[in-house]
Protein backbone atom coordinates (compact mmCIF):
# COMPACT_ATOMS: atom_id res chain seq x y z
CA UNK A 1 0.00 0.00 0.00
CA UNK A 2 1.41 3.51 -1.01
CA UNK A 3 -0.12 6.02 1.48
CA UNK A 4 0.04 9.97 1.60
CA UNK A 5 -0.74 11.91 4.58
CA UNK A 6 -1.42 15.17 5.12
CA UNK A 7 1.08 16.23 2.50
CA UNK A 8 1.94 19.99 1.61
CA UNK A 9 4.48 21.43 -1.05
CA UNK A 10 4.80 24.86 -2.07
CA UNK A 11 7.05 26.37 -4.22
CA UNK A 12 7.79 29.94 -4.15
CA UNK A 13 4.54 32.03 -2.95
CA UNK A 14 2.83 29.45 -4.84
CA UNK A 15 0.96 26.52 -2.84
CA UNK A 16 1.08 23.67 -4.56
CA UNK A 17 -0.18 21.15 -2.53
CA UNK A 18 -2.52 21.39 0.54
CA UNK A 19 -2.75 18.66 2.67
CA UNK A 20 -3.08 15.30 0.11
CA UNK A 21 -4.36 12.41 2.08
CA UNK A 22 -4.60 9.00 -0.63
CA UNK A 23 -4.12 5.66 -0.25
CA UNK A 24 -2.64 3.45 -3.02
CA UNK A 25 -3.70 -0.19 -2.79
CA UNK A 26 -1.36 -2.57 -3.72
CA UNK A 27 -1.75 -4.36 -6.75
CA UNK A 28 -4.21 -2.22 -8.08
CA UNK A 29 -4.31 0.79 -10.71
CA UNK A 30 -4.83 4.09 -9.41
CA UNK A 31 -5.64 7.28 -11.32
CA UNK A 32 -4.88 10.69 -10.51
CA UNK A 33 -7.04 13.15 -12.78
CA UNK A 34 -7.33 16.54 -12.69
CA UNK A 35 -6.57 19.70 -14.74
CA UNK A 36 -3.38 20.79 -15.76
CA UNK A 37 -0.94 22.68 -13.12
CA UNK A 38 -3.33 21.70 -10.14
CA UNK A 39 0.00 19.44 -8.95
CA UNK A 40 -0.52 15.84 -10.11
CA UNK A 41 3.04 15.64 -11.38
CA UNK A 42 4.24 17.34 -7.87
CA UNK A 43 2.55 14.43 -6.14
CA UNK A 44 3.97 12.10 -8.25
CA UNK A 45 7.40 13.03 -7.64
CA UNK A 46 6.82 13.20 -4.11
CA UNK A 47 6.07 9.59 -4.04
CA UNK A 48 9.54 8.51 -4.97
CA UNK A 49 11.43 10.60 -3.36
CA UNK A 50 12.50 13.26 -6.11
CA UNK A 51 10.38 16.09 -3.97
CA UNK A 52 10.59 16.61 -0.52
CA UNK A 53 7.38 17.68 1.29
CA UNK A 54 7.11 20.70 3.64
CA UNK A 55 4.77 19.03 5.64
CA UNK A 56 3.21 14.89 5.59
CA UNK A 57 4.29 12.16 5.05
CA UNK A 58 4.01 9.09 2.53
CA UNK A 59 4.41 5.53 3.07
CA UNK A 60 5.48 2.22 1.61
CA UNK A 61 4.01 -0.65 3.27
CA UNK A 62 4.40 1.30 6.57
CA UNK A 63 7.64 2.62 6.20
CA UNK A 64 7.94 6.57 5.87
CA UNK A 65 9.85 7.57 3.17
CA UNK A 66 9.55 11.16 2.66
CA UNK A 67 11.84 11.66 5.47
CA UNK A 68 14.84 8.93 4.40
CA UNK A 69 18.39 9.63 4.01
CA UNK A 70 19.28 9.60 0.46
CA UNK A 71 20.99 5.91 1.22
CA UNK A 72 17.91 4.42 2.75
CA UNK A 73 15.65 6.17 -0.08
CA UNK A 74 17.63 4.42 -3.00
CA UNK A 75 17.50 0.95 -1.26
CA UNK A 76 12.95 1.91 -1.52
CA UNK A 77 13.52 3.38 -4.91
CA UNK A 78 14.76 -0.17 -6.34
CA UNK A 79 10.92 -1.05 -5.17
CA UNK A 80 9.74 1.44 -7.79
CA UNK A 81 9.62 2.21 -11.46
CA UNK A 82 8.73 5.28 -12.93
CA UNK A 83 7.46 6.02 -16.58
CA UNK A 84 7.96 9.89 -16.77
CA UNK A 85 6.10 12.17 -19.64
CA UNK A 86 8.75 12.94 -21.74
CA UNK A 87 9.95 8.91 -21.32
CA UNK A 88 13.20 10.41 -20.30
CA UNK A 89 15.36 7.93 -21.88
CA UNK A 90 18.73 8.55 -22.13
CA UNK A 91 19.25 9.54 -25.93
CA UNK A 92 22.99 9.07 -25.77
CA UNK A 93 21.58 4.90 -26.00
CA UNK A 94 19.93 2.88 -27.93
CA UNK A 95 16.68 1.43 -27.37
CA UNK A 96 18.41 -2.06 -25.94
CA UNK A 97 20.82 -0.37 -23.71
CA UNK A 98 18.17 2.05 -22.35
CA UNK A 99 15.81 -1.03 -21.28
CA UNK A 100 18.95 -3.06 -20.17
CA UNK A 101 20.22 0.05 -18.47
CA UNK A 102 18.96 -0.73 -14.85
CA UNK A 103 19.76 -4.14 -14.75
CA UNK A 104 23.60 -3.57 -15.98
CA UNK A 105 23.76 -0.23 -13.28
CA UNK A 106 22.15 -2.20 -10.22
CA UNK A 107 22.26 -5.75 -10.31
CA UNK A 108 25.12 -8.50 -10.99
CA UNK A 109 23.42 -10.11 -13.85
CA UNK A 110 25.70 -11.86 -16.40
CA UNK A 111 25.01 -10.15 -19.91
CA UNK A 112 23.46 -13.13 -21.43
CA UNK A 113 20.60 -13.07 -18.83
CA UNK A 114 20.39 -9.13 -18.85
CA UNK A 115 20.03 -9.06 -22.70
CA UNK A 116 17.60 -12.21 -22.25
CA UNK A 117 15.52 -9.96 -19.79
CA UNK A 118 16.03 -6.84 -22.01
CA UNK A 119 14.73 -9.25 -25.42
CA UNK A 120 11.58 -10.57 -22.95
CA UNK A 121 10.58 -6.88 -21.96
CA UNK A 122 10.80 -5.46 -25.62
CA UNK A 123 9.06 -8.28 -26.94
CA UNK A 124 5.96 -7.55 -24.31
CA UNK A 125 6.07 -3.55 -25.46
CA UNK A 126 6.50 -4.91 -28.90
CA UNK A 127 9.20 -3.10 -29.99
CA UNK A 128 11.93 -6.51 -30.12
CA UNK A 129 12.47 -4.68 -33.93
CA UNK A 130 13.82 -1.16 -32.78
CA UNK A 131 16.73 -2.30 -30.31
CA UNK A 132 19.09 -0.71 -32.16
CA UNK A 133 17.13 2.61 -32.76
CA UNK A 134 17.92 5.50 -31.14
CA UNK A 135 15.54 7.48 -28.96
CA UNK A 136 15.70 10.52 -31.66
CA UNK A 137 14.18 7.94 -33.66
CA UNK A 138 11.18 6.90 -32.36
CA UNK A 139 7.85 8.62 -32.72
CA UNK A 140 6.11 9.62 -29.28
CA UNK A 141 4.43 5.94 -28.52
CA UNK A 142 7.79 4.47 -29.39
CA UNK A 143 9.43 6.11 -26.59
CA UNK A 144 6.55 5.43 -24.43
CA UNK A 145 6.56 1.60 -24.72
CA UNK A 146 10.49 2.42 -24.24
CA UNK A 147 10.10 3.73 -21.11
CA UNK A 148 7.64 1.31 -19.81
CA UNK A 149 9.99 -1.26 -20.67
CA UNK A 150 12.97 0.26 -19.13
CA UNK A 151 10.25 0.40 -15.64
CA UNK A 152 9.49 -2.87 -16.06
CA UNK A 153 12.75 -4.50 -16.53
CA UNK A 154 13.50 -4.46 -12.47
CA UNK A 155 10.20 -5.92 -11.86
CA UNK A 156 8.80 -3.25 -9.54
CA UNK A 157 6.61 -3.36 -7.09
CA UNK A 158 4.92 0.10 -7.76
CA UNK A 159 5.12 1.83 -11.12
CA UNK A 160 4.59 5.48 -11.47
CA UNK A 161 3.16 6.84 -15.08
CA UNK A 162 3.01 10.51 -15.96
CA UNK A 163 0.38 11.37 -18.15
CA UNK A 164 1.34 8.45 -20.24
CA UNK A 165 -0.45 9.13 -23.04
CA UNK A 166 0.17 12.72 -23.09
CA UNK A 167 0.96 14.03 -27.23
CA UNK A 168 -0.30 10.85 -28.36
CA UNK A 169 -3.30 9.85 -31.01
CA UNK A 170 -5.83 8.15 -29.80
CA UNK A 171 -5.03 4.57 -31.44
CA UNK A 172 -1.80 5.41 -29.63
CA UNK A 173 -3.07 6.58 -26.33
CA UNK A 174 -5.98 3.15 -26.40
CA UNK A 175 -2.77 1.22 -27.36
CA UNK A 176 -0.32 2.40 -24.33
CA UNK A 177 -3.63 2.00 -21.96
CA UNK A 178 -4.34 -1.42 -23.10
CA UNK A 179 -0.42 -2.00 -22.68
CA UNK A 180 -0.58 -1.17 -19.00
CA UNK A 181 -3.96 -2.67 -17.98
CA UNK A 182 -2.45 -6.24 -19.39
CA UNK A 183 1.08 -5.73 -17.93
CA UNK A 184 -0.05 -4.41 -14.64
CA UNK A 185 -2.61 -7.79 -14.58
CA UNK A 186 0.26 -9.82 -15.80
CA UNK A 187 3.15 -8.70 -13.32
CA UNK A 188 0.47 -7.79 -10.43
CA UNK A 189 2.21 -4.09 -9.65
CA UNK A 190 0.74 -1.24 -8.06
CA UNK A 191 0.53 1.42 -10.48
CA UNK A 192 -0.18 5.16 -10.33
CA UNK A 193 -1.28 6.75 -13.28
CA UNK A 194 -1.39 10.32 -13.53
CA UNK A 195 -3.77 11.25 -16.37
CA UNK A 196 -6.04 13.82 -19.11
CA UNK A 197 -7.31 10.51 -20.53
CA UNK A 198 -11.53 11.02 -19.50
CA UNK A 199 -12.77 8.79 -19.75
CA UNK A 200 -10.42 6.40 -21.08
CA UNK A 201 -8.45 6.21 -17.77
CA UNK A 202 -11.54 4.78 -16.34
CA UNK A 203 -11.63 1.24 -18.18
CA UNK A 204 -7.71 0.30 -16.51
CA UNK A 205 -8.18 2.12 -13.08
CA UNK A 206 -9.31 0.39 -9.99
CA UNK A 207 -9.93 3.60 -7.82
CA UNK A 208 -9.52 7.14 -9.20
CA UNK A 209 -8.53 10.48 -7.39
CA UNK A 210 -9.49 14.20 -8.15
CA UNK A 211 -7.28 16.72 -7.68
CA UNK A 212 -8.49 20.21 -7.74
CA UNK A 213 -6.93 23.28 -6.16
CA UNK A 214 -3.60 21.04 -4.56
CA UNK A 215 -6.36 19.14 -3.18
CA UNK A 216 -7.89 15.49 -3.62
CA UNK A 217 -11.76 16.89 -4.04
CA UNK A 218 -13.12 12.93 -4.56
CA UNK A 219 -11.88 9.85 -4.71
CA UNK A 220 -13.56 6.18 -5.39
CA UNK A 221 -14.07 3.87 -8.08
CA UNK A 222 -14.76 4.66 -11.65
CA UNK A 223 -18.22 4.28 -11.09
CA UNK A 224 -18.56 6.27 -7.79
CA UNK A 225 -16.56 8.98 -9.18
CA UNK A 226 -18.83 8.95 -12.23
CA UNK A 227 -22.03 9.03 -9.84
CA UNK A 228 -20.77 12.01 -7.97
CA UNK A 229 -22.38 15.33 -7.40
CA UNK A 230 -19.65 17.17 -6.70
CA UNK A 231 -19.62 20.11 -8.92
CA UNK A 232 -15.87 19.87 -9.65
CA UNK A 233 -16.52 16.47 -10.44
CA UNK A 234 -19.14 16.82 -12.78
CA UNK A 235 -17.50 19.87 -14.60
CA UNK A 236 -14.56 18.10 -15.15
CA UNK A 237 -15.77 14.65 -16.24
CA UNK A 238 -18.47 16.65 -18.29
CA UNK A 239 -15.88 18.95 -19.40
CA UNK A 240 -18.55 22.01 -19.24
CA UNK A 241 -17.15 25.68 -19.25
CA UNK A 242 -19.61 26.31 -16.50
CA UNK A 243 -18.46 25.61 -12.86
CA UNK A 244 -16.11 25.50 -9.95
CA UNK A 245 -13.22 25.11 -12.43
CA UNK A 246 -11.94 28.37 -14.03
CA UNK A 247 -9.84 28.15 -17.53
CA UNK A 248 -8.20 31.12 -16.91
CA UNK A 249 -6.84 29.77 -13.63
CA UNK B 1 -16.29 7.87 -1.91
CA UNK B 2 -14.02 10.56 0.13
CA UNK B 3 -12.44 13.95 -0.17
CA UNK B 4 -10.22 16.11 1.53
CA UNK B 5 -11.16 18.45 4.41
CA UNK B 6 -10.81 22.71 3.41
CA UNK B 7 -7.18 23.29 4.49
CA UNK B 8 -6.45 25.27 7.27
CA UNK B 9 -4.29 28.99 6.49
CA UNK B 10 -1.15 27.92 4.82
CA UNK B 11 1.69 27.84 7.68
CA UNK B 12 4.07 30.75 8.02
CA UNK B 13 7.27 28.28 8.00
CA UNK B 14 6.00 25.98 4.65
CA UNK B 15 8.03 26.12 1.50
CA UNK B 16 10.96 27.23 -0.29
CA UNK B 17 9.62 30.86 -0.19
CA UNK B 18 11.54 33.60 -2.17
CA UNK B 19 12.93 36.72 -0.33
CA UNK B 20 10.10 39.45 -0.07
CA UNK B 21 10.72 42.60 -2.73
CA UNK B 22 13.80 44.61 -1.09
CA UNK B 23 12.49 47.42 0.08
CA UNK B 24 15.54 49.77 0.58
CA UNK B 25 19.13 49.99 -1.27
CA UNK B 26 20.32 48.45 2.56
CA UNK B 27 18.10 45.79 1.89
CA UNK B 28 19.11 45.00 -1.58
CA UNK B 29 22.70 44.74 -0.84
CA UNK B 30 21.92 42.17 1.95
CA UNK B 31 19.55 40.20 -0.17
CA UNK B 32 22.16 40.03 -2.84
CA UNK B 33 24.82 39.07 -0.35
CA UNK B 34 22.26 36.06 0.91
CA UNK B 35 21.85 35.18 -2.81
CA UNK B 36 25.62 35.30 -3.60
CA UNK B 37 26.41 33.40 -0.38
CA UNK B 38 24.07 30.52 -1.13
CA UNK B 39 25.21 30.05 -4.25
CA UNK B 40 28.92 29.98 -3.82
CA UNK B 41 27.88 27.73 -0.71
CA UNK B 42 26.64 25.14 -3.57
CA UNK B 43 29.23 25.39 -5.25
CA UNK B 44 31.72 24.29 -2.62
CA UNK B 45 29.43 21.56 -2.01
CA UNK B 46 28.91 20.60 -5.23
CA UNK B 47 32.36 19.90 -6.01
CA UNK B 48 33.22 18.69 -2.91
CA UNK B 49 30.46 16.06 -3.22
CA UNK B 50 31.82 15.29 -7.06
CA UNK B 51 35.35 15.07 -6.25
CA UNK B 52 34.36 12.92 -3.56
CA UNK B 53 32.09 9.94 -5.78
CA UNK B 54 35.55 9.69 -7.57
CA UNK B 55 36.84 8.10 -4.96
CA UNK B 56 34.13 6.21 -3.31
CA UNK B 57 33.07 2.53 -4.83
CA UNK B 58 32.09 1.40 -7.27
CA UNK B 59 34.60 2.84 -9.13
CA UNK B 60 33.40 4.13 -12.54
CA UNK B 61 36.98 4.21 -14.73
CA UNK B 62 35.33 3.10 -18.21
CA UNK B 63 32.96 6.35 -18.02
CA UNK B 64 36.17 8.78 -16.59
CA UNK B 65 38.04 7.08 -19.68
CA UNK B 66 35.43 8.19 -21.63
CA UNK B 67 35.65 11.66 -20.54
CA UNK B 68 39.29 11.96 -20.89
CA UNK B 69 38.72 10.99 -24.87
CA UNK B 70 35.89 13.35 -25.16
CA UNK B 71 37.60 16.50 -23.17
CA UNK B 72 40.75 15.44 -24.10
CA UNK B 73 41.16 13.58 -27.63
CA UNK B 74 38.44 15.69 -29.29
CA UNK B 75 40.12 19.05 -27.91
CA UNK B 76 43.44 17.97 -29.81
CA UNK B 77 43.12 19.75 -32.75
CA UNK B 78 41.70 23.08 -31.94
CA UNK B 79 44.72 23.16 -28.80
CA UNK B 80 47.38 21.77 -31.61
CA UNK B 81 46.06 24.92 -33.74
CA UNK B 82 46.22 27.41 -30.86
CA UNK B 83 49.50 26.04 -29.85
CA UNK B 84 51.10 26.26 -32.94
CA UNK B 85 50.01 29.87 -33.88
CA UNK B 86 50.84 31.56 -30.42
CA UNK B 87 54.00 29.72 -30.25
CA UNK B 88 54.82 31.80 -33.80
CA UNK B 89 53.51 35.14 -32.27
CA UNK B 90 55.76 34.69 -29.34
CA UNK B 91 58.37 33.64 -31.88
CA UNK B 92 58.01 36.87 -33.36
CA UNK B 93 57.11 39.46 -30.71
CA UNK B 94 60.14 37.61 -28.75
CA UNK B 95 62.06 38.42 -31.75
CA UNK B 96 61.34 41.87 -32.17
CA UNK B 97 62.09 42.46 -28.50
CA UNK B 98 65.07 40.68 -27.57
CA UNK B 99 66.71 41.93 -30.95
CA UNK B 100 66.68 45.50 -29.70
CA UNK B 101 68.70 44.31 -26.92
CA UNK B 102 70.97 41.98 -28.99
CA UNK B 103 69.81 38.69 -27.16
CA UNK B 104 67.97 36.93 -29.92
CA UNK B 105 69.80 33.90 -28.47
CA UNK B 106 67.45 33.93 -25.69
CA UNK B 107 64.33 33.38 -28.04
CA UNK B 108 64.04 29.79 -26.45
CA UNK B 109 64.04 30.58 -23.04
CA UNK B 110 61.43 33.39 -24.10
CA UNK B 111 59.14 31.35 -25.40
CA UNK B 112 59.33 27.93 -23.45
CA UNK B 113 58.96 29.55 -19.92
CA UNK B 114 55.88 32.17 -21.57
CA UNK B 115 54.35 29.12 -22.45
CA UNK B 116 55.36 26.37 -19.55
CA UNK B 117 54.51 29.16 -16.83
CA UNK B 118 51.63 30.88 -18.13
CA UNK B 119 50.31 30.77 -21.89
CA UNK B 120 49.98 27.15 -22.00
CA UNK B 121 47.88 26.30 -19.11
CA UNK B 122 45.97 29.30 -19.45
CA UNK B 123 44.81 29.22 -23.30
CA UNK B 124 44.28 25.53 -22.95
CA UNK B 125 42.14 25.82 -20.38
CA UNK B 126 40.05 28.12 -22.13
CA UNK B 127 40.00 26.39 -25.35
CA UNK B 128 38.92 22.96 -23.80
CA UNK B 129 36.26 25.70 -21.75
CA UNK B 130 34.83 26.95 -24.99
CA UNK B 131 34.83 23.11 -26.71
CA UNK B 132 34.52 20.37 -23.90
CA UNK B 133 33.11 22.80 -21.33
CA UNK B 134 30.14 24.41 -23.61
CA UNK B 135 29.25 20.60 -24.28
CA UNK B 136 29.17 19.51 -20.65
CA UNK B 137 27.25 22.29 -19.46
CA UNK B 138 24.56 21.59 -22.71
CA UNK B 139 24.74 18.00 -22.46
CA UNK B 140 23.53 17.81 -18.39
CA UNK B 141 21.23 20.73 -19.28
CA UNK B 142 19.21 18.83 -22.01
CA UNK B 143 19.44 15.50 -19.42
CA UNK B 144 18.12 17.86 -16.86
CA UNK B 145 15.43 19.49 -18.57
CA UNK B 146 13.93 16.45 -20.14
CA UNK B 147 14.10 14.70 -16.78
CA UNK B 148 16.94 12.20 -17.40
CA UNK B 149 18.26 13.09 -14.50
CA UNK B 150 15.46 12.64 -12.46
CA UNK B 151 15.44 9.05 -14.63
CA UNK B 152 18.75 8.19 -13.15
CA UNK B 153 17.36 9.14 -9.24
CA UNK B 154 14.10 6.85 -9.63
CA UNK B 155 16.28 4.04 -10.56
CA UNK B 156 18.43 4.57 -7.46
CA UNK B 157 21.53 5.81 -9.51
CA UNK B 158 23.22 8.80 -8.05
CA UNK B 159 23.70 11.65 -11.08
CA UNK B 160 26.52 13.12 -9.24
CA UNK B 161 28.18 9.45 -9.04
CA UNK B 162 27.23 8.94 -13.18
CA UNK B 163 27.28 12.57 -14.92
CA UNK B 164 29.32 14.59 -12.35
CA UNK B 165 32.69 12.64 -10.87
CA UNK B 166 33.64 10.62 -14.36
CA UNK B 167 33.66 14.84 -16.03
CA UNK B 168 35.94 15.80 -13.17
CA UNK B 169 37.92 12.74 -12.78
CA UNK B 170 38.34 13.33 -17.22
CA UNK B 171 38.66 16.60 -17.47
CA UNK B 172 41.54 17.06 -14.13
CA UNK B 173 43.30 14.19 -16.03
CA UNK B 174 43.19 15.23 -19.80
CA UNK B 175 43.69 18.94 -19.04
CA UNK B 176 47.44 18.90 -18.05
CA UNK B 177 48.00 16.04 -20.96
CA UNK B 178 46.57 18.73 -23.32
CA UNK B 179 48.37 21.69 -21.58
CA UNK B 180 51.77 19.60 -22.23
CA UNK B 181 50.78 19.01 -25.98
CA UNK B 182 50.28 22.58 -26.17
CA UNK B 183 53.98 23.53 -24.49
CA UNK B 184 55.54 21.06 -27.56
CA UNK B 185 53.53 22.24 -29.85
CA UNK B 186 54.34 26.02 -28.81
CA UNK B 187 57.81 25.89 -28.35
CA UNK B 188 58.34 24.12 -31.69
CA UNK B 189 55.64 26.98 -33.56
CA UNK B 190 58.20 29.73 -32.14
CA UNK B 191 61.00 27.58 -33.14
CA UNK B 192 59.73 27.68 -36.65
CA UNK B 193 59.47 31.51 -36.88
CA UNK B 194 62.33 32.38 -35.08
CA UNK B 195 65.17 29.48 -36.37
CA UNK B 196 63.88 28.70 -39.67
CA UNK B 197 62.14 32.28 -40.57
CA UNK B 198 64.13 34.59 -38.47
CA UNK B 199 67.33 32.64 -38.53
CA UNK B 200 67.83 32.10 -34.98
CA UNK B 201 70.94 29.68 -34.26
CA UNK B 202 68.32 26.18 -33.34
CA UNK B 203 71.39 24.98 -30.89
CA UNK B 204 71.15 28.53 -29.23
CA UNK B 205 66.83 28.02 -29.38
CA UNK B 206 66.89 24.88 -27.47
CA UNK B 207 70.17 25.25 -25.38
CA UNK B 208 68.85 28.18 -23.82
CA UNK B 209 65.91 27.03 -23.33
CA UNK B 210 67.25 23.81 -21.50
CA UNK B 211 69.09 26.10 -19.45
CA UNK B 212 66.89 28.22 -18.19
CA UNK B 213 63.94 25.81 -18.20
CA UNK B 214 63.35 24.50 -14.79
CA UNK B 215 61.51 21.30 -12.78
CA UNK B 216 59.75 23.89 -10.72
CA UNK B 217 57.99 25.77 -13.80
CA UNK B 218 56.88 22.75 -14.92
CA UNK B 219 55.40 21.81 -11.85
CA UNK B 220 53.81 25.09 -11.96
CA UNK B 221 52.62 24.49 -14.87
CA UNK B 222 50.91 21.47 -14.21
CA UNK B 223 49.60 22.40 -10.73
CA UNK B 224 48.24 25.58 -12.80
CA UNK B 225 46.15 22.78 -15.57
CA UNK B 226 45.37 20.31 -12.69
CA UNK B 227 43.36 23.58 -11.00
CA UNK B 228 41.72 24.46 -14.43
CA UNK B 229 40.48 21.24 -14.85
CA UNK B 230 38.84 20.93 -12.05
CA UNK B 231 37.34 24.41 -12.77
CA UNK B 232 36.25 24.00 -16.01
CA UNK B 233 33.97 20.35 -14.84
CA UNK B 234 32.64 21.85 -11.89
CA UNK B 235 31.05 24.79 -13.16
CA UNK B 236 30.29 23.90 -16.52
CA UNK B 237 28.52 20.48 -14.64
CA UNK B 238 27.25 22.57 -11.96
CA UNK B 239 25.40 24.90 -14.51
CA UNK B 240 24.15 22.62 -16.76
CA UNK B 241 22.89 19.70 -13.31
CA UNK B 242 20.83 23.16 -12.13
CA UNK B 243 19.84 24.40 -15.99
CA UNK B 244 16.23 26.10 -15.92
CA UNK B 245 13.47 24.65 -18.13
CA UNK B 246 13.27 24.86 -21.88
CA UNK B 247 15.89 25.97 -24.74
CA UNK B 248 16.39 29.56 -23.42
CA UNK B 249 17.73 27.91 -19.32
CA UNK B 250 19.91 25.28 -21.37
CA UNK B 251 21.42 28.22 -23.50
CA UNK B 252 21.65 30.64 -20.24
CA UNK B 253 23.38 27.59 -18.59
CA UNK B 254 26.23 26.92 -21.16
CA UNK B 255 26.68 30.68 -21.42
CA UNK B 256 27.27 31.25 -17.84
CA UNK B 257 29.24 28.07 -17.28
CA UNK B 258 31.96 29.37 -20.28
CA UNK B 259 31.58 32.83 -19.00
CA UNK B 260 32.12 31.75 -15.16
CA UNK B 261 34.87 29.21 -16.07
CA UNK B 262 36.76 31.46 -18.31
CA UNK B 263 36.59 34.37 -15.23
CA UNK B 264 37.44 31.86 -12.51
CA UNK B 265 40.34 30.46 -14.64
CA UNK B 266 41.75 34.11 -15.03
CA UNK B 267 41.49 34.86 -11.54
CA UNK B 268 43.06 31.63 -10.39
CA UNK B 269 46.24 31.84 -12.64
CA UNK B 270 46.78 34.94 -10.81
CA UNK B 271 46.36 33.18 -7.40
CA UNK B 272 48.64 30.67 -7.84
CA UNK B 273 51.23 32.85 -9.94
CA UNK B 274 51.35 34.99 -6.82
CA UNK B 275 51.57 31.41 -4.32
CA UNK B 276 54.14 30.22 -6.95
CA UNK B 277 56.70 32.81 -7.78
Amino acid sequence: MLSIRGLWKQFGDQLVLRGIDLDMPSGKTTAIIGRSGCGKTVLLKHCIGLLKPDRGSIYVDEQEISRLRKKELNVARRRFGMLFQSAALFDSLNVFDNVAFPLREKTTLREEEIRRRTRERLRQVDLEEMAHKYPAELSGGMKKRVGLARALVMDPAIILFDEPTTGLDPLMEHAIHRLIRDTQRQFGFTAVVVSHSIPQIFDIAHQVALMYDGQIVAQGTPEELRASAHPVVQQFLGATIEGPLVLDN
Amino acid sequence: MGGAPVPPAVPASLGDREMSQPRSPVAWVGASAMRGTQFMGRMVLFLGVGLGWIFLPPAKLRRSIQQVYDIGVQSLFVVFITAAFTGMVLGLQGYYTLSKFGSETLLGSAVALSLIRELGPVLTALMVTGRAGSSMAAEIGIMRISEQIDALDTMAIDPMKFLVAPRLAGSIVAVPLLTAFFDVVGIYGGYIIGVKLLGVNPGAYFGEMRSSVEMVDIIGGLIKSLCFGCIIAWVCCYMGYFAERGAAGVSRATTTAVVLSSALIFMWDYLLTSVLL
